[in-house]
């Protein structure tokens, strides 16, 4: 693949009917996953930004959602929205990107690392990147830090959270 | 603006209670603090009453909190915990518990104990419960150990604690209305 090729130059946004936003943390015995339904992504000249509205974080119990929602963990009512942005450095089909992610209204240094394809021209014409992407936070960097213990002592919910972002950017009419 | 003060004691000569009313006396200019006195009135939680709309004296405690800017509560400490009465009220303050009336109100938890350590874990554990519901709560603390000493006649007669209670109250007031304290 030529330099060319391998640079997605000009503007992409995410589609998204194509791309998911997620996150997984560790909770007692297992892995606790939820996804982010409202959000968006723009990849221009390398430079990715994205933002997330807190509110559409979909588990499977309203309850939970409610809790996850509370200030005790996101603050959604005064933190509507996560943000990220960060420069795509490109190896191959190595993505890497270090940026700067805020949730609570708390910017940390992220680094995002994963895979990218494109750019590619999709059986309706239009010119496709998929990037697959993934990071993992400390939570109470965050000030997120509810937990419970379990029966044996240790704590119930993890603080090393993976977020993770499965893109379908699509160039834009110049 | 309006606090609504929550004691969990129904004592009539409740220490507990005595510095809620000390904390209204420290109330601002433009800031109304109610004590409620219907604890006493709350049934005991039942899955099979918890219909919409509640038992009367539920919703009227749900109306208040709604109607409230910031709730602002005081406790007794009963076995290292807060008394029945105040997690049962809460109990049933919280249902629904996606949208019920304390989610995002900004509260603040000060305790009372005839002891050394003023309520401590009681004022913990309903932060805790407070937190669990969704309420916004406040940094502000307060224990007032040996309460029975600091009061005379049900009336507040220590000065440290009278400026820690006007302390907790801005702290409260911090969280429900910033700019209004900022101004």
């Amino acid at each position: 693949m030529s330099t060319i090729e391998q640079q997605a130059t000009g503007t992409f946004v995410a589609d998204p009917v194509h791309s998911h936003i997620g996150f997984e943390v560790p909770y007692a015995v297992a892995t606790f996953s939820g996804e982010v339904t409202d959000f968006t992504a723009t990849l221009a000249d390398g430079h990715l930004e994205g933002s997330a509205k807190i509110e559409s974080i979909t588990l499977r119990d309203e309850n939970l959602g409610a809790h996850v929602l509370s200030p005790e963990f996101f603050d959604a009512e005064r933190h509507p929205v996560l943000t990220f942005n960060g420069d795509v450095a490109r190896d191959g089909d190595r993505a890497t990107i270090e940026g700067e992610i805020t949730m609570k209204g708390i910017t940390r240094p992220a680094t995002l690392v994963g895979t990218i394809v494109g750019p590619t021209v999709d059986h309706f014409g239009a010119t496709r990147v998929g990037l697959k992407l993934e990071t993992v936070v400390d939570r109470t960097a965050f000030d997120m830090k509810w937990n419970m213990p379990l029966p044996n002592g240790e704590p119930a919910l993890g603080n090393e959270v993976t977020l993770k972002a499965d893109l379908t950017l699509v160039a834009q009419e110049a | 603006m309006r606090v609504l003060a929550i004691s969990g004691s129904l004592r009539r000569d409740s220490n507990t209670t005595a510095l809620l009313r000390a904390l209204r006396e420290e109330a601002p200019s433009g800031v109304e603090i109610e004590i409620w006195d219907g604890l006493k009135g709350i049934p005991p939680y039942d899955g099979d009453d918890d219909v919409i709309p509640g038992p009367a004296n539920v919703e009227a405690l749900r109306a208040l909190v709604r109607e409230a800017d910031a709730v602002f509560f005081a406790t007794p400490e009963y076995n290292s915990s807060i008394p029945g009465a105040l997690k049962n009220a809460l109990d049933w303050a919280s249902r629904p518990l996606a949208t019920n009336a304390f989610r995002n109100k900004p509260v603040a938890v000060i305790a009372s104990s005839a002891g050394a350590f003023g309520g401590v874990w009681a004022a913990a554990e309903l932060r805790k419960v407070l937190a669990a519901m969704g309420a916004r709560v406040t940094e502000a603390e307060l224990a007032v150990g040996h309460a029975h000493d600091k009061l005379d006649a049900g009336r507040l007669t220590d000065d440290d604690v009278r400026d820690a209670l006007a302390e907790a109250l801005e702290t409260l007031l911090a969280e429900a209305a910033p700019a209004l304290v900022a101004a």
